[in-house]
């Protein structure tokens, strides 16, 4: 009954090839949209901005931009927060250097610093494959925390060695600092995911994206057919970084607030956002959301039932929370590899038959 | 002579007492590797586990006990009696043994031709998961350890070079015994894997995997007899550093120090794993010597060893010591 192909003609090249060719699929993103930007925003309160929507559209940019890497490019990056902290402290340097210019642009160029500096880090993936890539991307990773941490220019040499995100406004209304309110905050983020989103899924489903796909299945055999590794490898390592940026910078200035890069941008964040890209699944922008939601979700559930409910000591329900995501890795790893979105895509075959499957 | 080049000595053989110590985690990585091409990222996790394992069953510790304070409200904790630390260290490896059982039966039996990546992905599942189980069952406190290993400044180097240089190197005891302890065990690993019947077939599963079968080899158990010695060189590697720096958290990221160390010997080489480790300990330590801490605002320990081995991997992927890696479409 949903998702059906037949009776939805197409009359020209532009509505073959447009993001959601399905017309259900179709509808279903616009209501989706619709209640995102038009009902959330005005029942919304800081407690669920805070612990549920603001993590989870961020983490969804930076599941997207390494999805984009390690699923659709096949280069297994675990440098991820160190790349994010880049685009906070970017996005930091900026806001405190040109206060007169519109966050947006903030946030955006800290996107482009970012991909730049990703290019350098993903160079040697040209040499180096597999698991010595993933072992060298963590040198960008605990090269640049140590960098962010030693040296004061970054952090205009505060006493505290902390970043603080001073008050910013978009149209009049406080995005950043203290003042902001829940919904503005929500509807910057939300701007930027829905942005990114799209860019992403267009990427992937174009030249580039093939590009990026061949060298993952193989890259020699790519090589041969004429794909440039150098080009594609690179361009991967330059969006990726670009969208992991501005994940980066949000996180920062929109989020928290004040960043102490070690805490903050830490290894586990690298290995987080990496489980969000398998559990939601490698190689799919869905999946990408997927993934932050059901990470960003489980602690919050978990602390709800263990510590509101049970009525368990933090500690111990923080140790349990350990093995339950520990245990759901491997239990998703061995059940289902291909993550959430292979799920949903099982589910979408089934929906396309029901209720007559034969 | 002057004064830094005899503080670079000094440097330079503590650097060299670390690297053992690096050594002794990247062989357990080394072995999961050569024999089941599992990149195992919890070995850092499971020397953390061992090591908290020992400590527990010495003190008497009631396993679970702050789970079941919780549940039942009682105020368990420990049972009041003390285990010698041999007697502790062989209970120890039974845990690791039958952790091993587990880990193949209930991972890595279901992954067999899976990617290489979502193996990868699943013993930083289980590292997570050990993580949590490990704090659960003996609590996430610091704990000191001890084994009876000698610690503190080895008076004979220190008069020794006092003689020779007019200043006295201080060397832990620890890790000399630490390096003697590595020595052999290495050894023992060599022998092992060349000689026994067992070691052969290890060999065998490494090679090929479908030959070894054809000829009669039990892949499973190879698969928990490797975990269960990477479990046993997590216990020793658990213990040295234990004893080092006391029982927590933070051990389990030694693992991250020998990614690097990997990285510079090779995957696959147990000699790669020794040379690899002396060489980012002593660089590490001479960097952070003369160039980190007077220029650089110190700590640059942390970053150093992987920009050293990214370095070098540009110019040889596969490691000082790794096979050849040979690329066909």
């Amino acid at each position: 009954m949903f998702y059906r192909e037949a009776g939805d003609f197409k009359t020209s090249y532009v509505a073959d090839s447009q993001t959601f060719p399905i017309k259900f699929d179709r509808f279903r993103y616009y209501a989706v949209l619709l209640v995102a930007f038009a009902v959330v925003p005005f029942v919304i309160n800081d407690y669920w901005v805070n612990a549920v929507f603001l993590p989870f559209l961020i983490y969804s940019i930076a599941a997207i931009g390494l999805n984009i890497l390690v699923g659709y490019c096949g280069q297994v990056s675990l440098g991820t927060g160190g790349f994010m902290a880049v685009g906070a402290y970017a996005c930091y340097k900026l806001m405190t250097g040109f206060p007169e210019v519109s966050i947006f642009v903030h946030v955006i160029i800290s996107g482009g610093i970012t991909a730049g500096v990703c290019v350098l880090f993903g160079l040697p993936s040209l040499r180096i494959k597999g698991f010595y890539l993933a072992v060298a991307t963590l040198a960008a990773q605990f090269f640049l925390v140590w960098l962010f941490n030693r040296v004061g220019w970054f952090y205009n040499y505060s006493a505290s060695g902390q970043i603080n995100a001073p008050e910013r406004t978009v149209l009049g209304v406080p995005i950043t600092g203290a003042e902001t309110a829940p919904w503005a905050a929500y509807l910057f983020c939300l701007v930027f995911t829905v942005v990114c989103a799209l860019v992403a899924r267009n990427l992937t489903r174009g030249m580039q994206g093939r590009q990026w796909m061949a060298i993952r299945d193989m890259d020699i055999a790519a090589e041969i057919i004429g794909v440039n590794p150098l080009k594609a490898k690179l361009s991967a390592f330059a969006v990726s970084g670009f969208f992991v940026g501005i994940a980066g910078a949000l996180f920062f200035a929109v989020y928290l607030g004040a960043v102490e890069v070690g805490e903050v941008f830490g290894i586990n964040k690298s290995f987080l956002v990496l489980f969000m890209v398998i559990i939601g699944g490698l190689g799919s922008i869905f999946g990408s959301f997927a993934g932050a939601a059901f990470l960003v979700l489980l602690p919050v559930l978990l602390k709800n039932v263990l510590v509101g409910g049970l009525g368990w000591p933090t500690d111990l329900a923080a140790h349990f929370e350990f093995i339950i995501v520990g245990g759901l890795i491997v239990i998703f790893l061995v059940a289902e590899p291909h993550g959430l979105a292979q799920l949903w895509r099982v589910a979408k075959e089934k929906l396309r038959l029901w209720p007559f499957p034969h | 002579m002057p004064d830094q080049l005899i503080f670079g000595m000094e440097v330079f053989l503590n650097g060299l007492m670390a690297g053992v110590l690096y050594a002794l985690v990247a062989l357990g990585f080394v072995l999961i590797y050569k024999a089941s091409g599992i990149f195992n990222y919890a070995q850092g996790v499971m020397a953390l586990f061992a090591a908290l394992t020992l400590v527990g069953i010495m003190e008497g510790q009631v396993p679970f006990s702050h789970l079941i304070n919780a549940i039942f409200g009682t105020e368990i904790h420990h049972f009041g009696w003390h285990v010698p630390a041999l007697a502790a260290i062989l209970l120890t490896m039974v845990v690791m043994v039958a952790l091993a059982w587990a880990v193949n039966t209930f991972i890595f039996k279901h992954l067999v031709n899976q990617e290489p990546i979502i193996l990868f992905m699943a013993t930083i599942g289980l590292a997570y998961f050990l993580e949590g189980f490990g704090d659960m069952m003996w609590g996430s406190d610091i704990k000191t350890m001890d084994v009876g290993l000698p610690q503190g400044i080895n008076e004979v180097i220190d008069e020794t070079t006092a003689g020779w240089f007019g200043y006295g190197f201080f060397i832990d005891n620890l890790d000399i015994v630490a390096t003697v302890i590595a020595a052999a065990l290495v050894f023992t690993l060599i022998v092992f894997a060349q000689y026994t019947k067992q070691g052969r077939a290890m060999r065998a599963v490494a090679d090929d995997h479908q030959a070894a079968l054809s000829v009669g080899i039990s892949l499973n158990f190879i698969w928990v007899m490797v975990w269960s010695l990477a479990g046993f060189v997590a216990l020793v590697a658990g213990i040295m550093w234990g004893t080092k720096s006391g029982v927590q958290f933070s051990l389990s990221l030694i693992a991250l120090k020998a990614l690097p160390v990997l990285m510079l010997g090779g995957f696959t080489s147990i000699p790669g794993a020794i040379v690899g480790g002396l060489l980012i300990g002593v660089g590490e330590k001479l960097f952070e010597f003369a160039i980190g801490a007077p220029y650089l605002g110190g700590a640059t320990e942390i970053w150093f060893a992987y920009v050293l081995a990214l370095i070098f991997l540009v110019f040889r992927p596969q490691g000082l010591f790794g096979e050849k890696i040979i690329e066909r479409v």
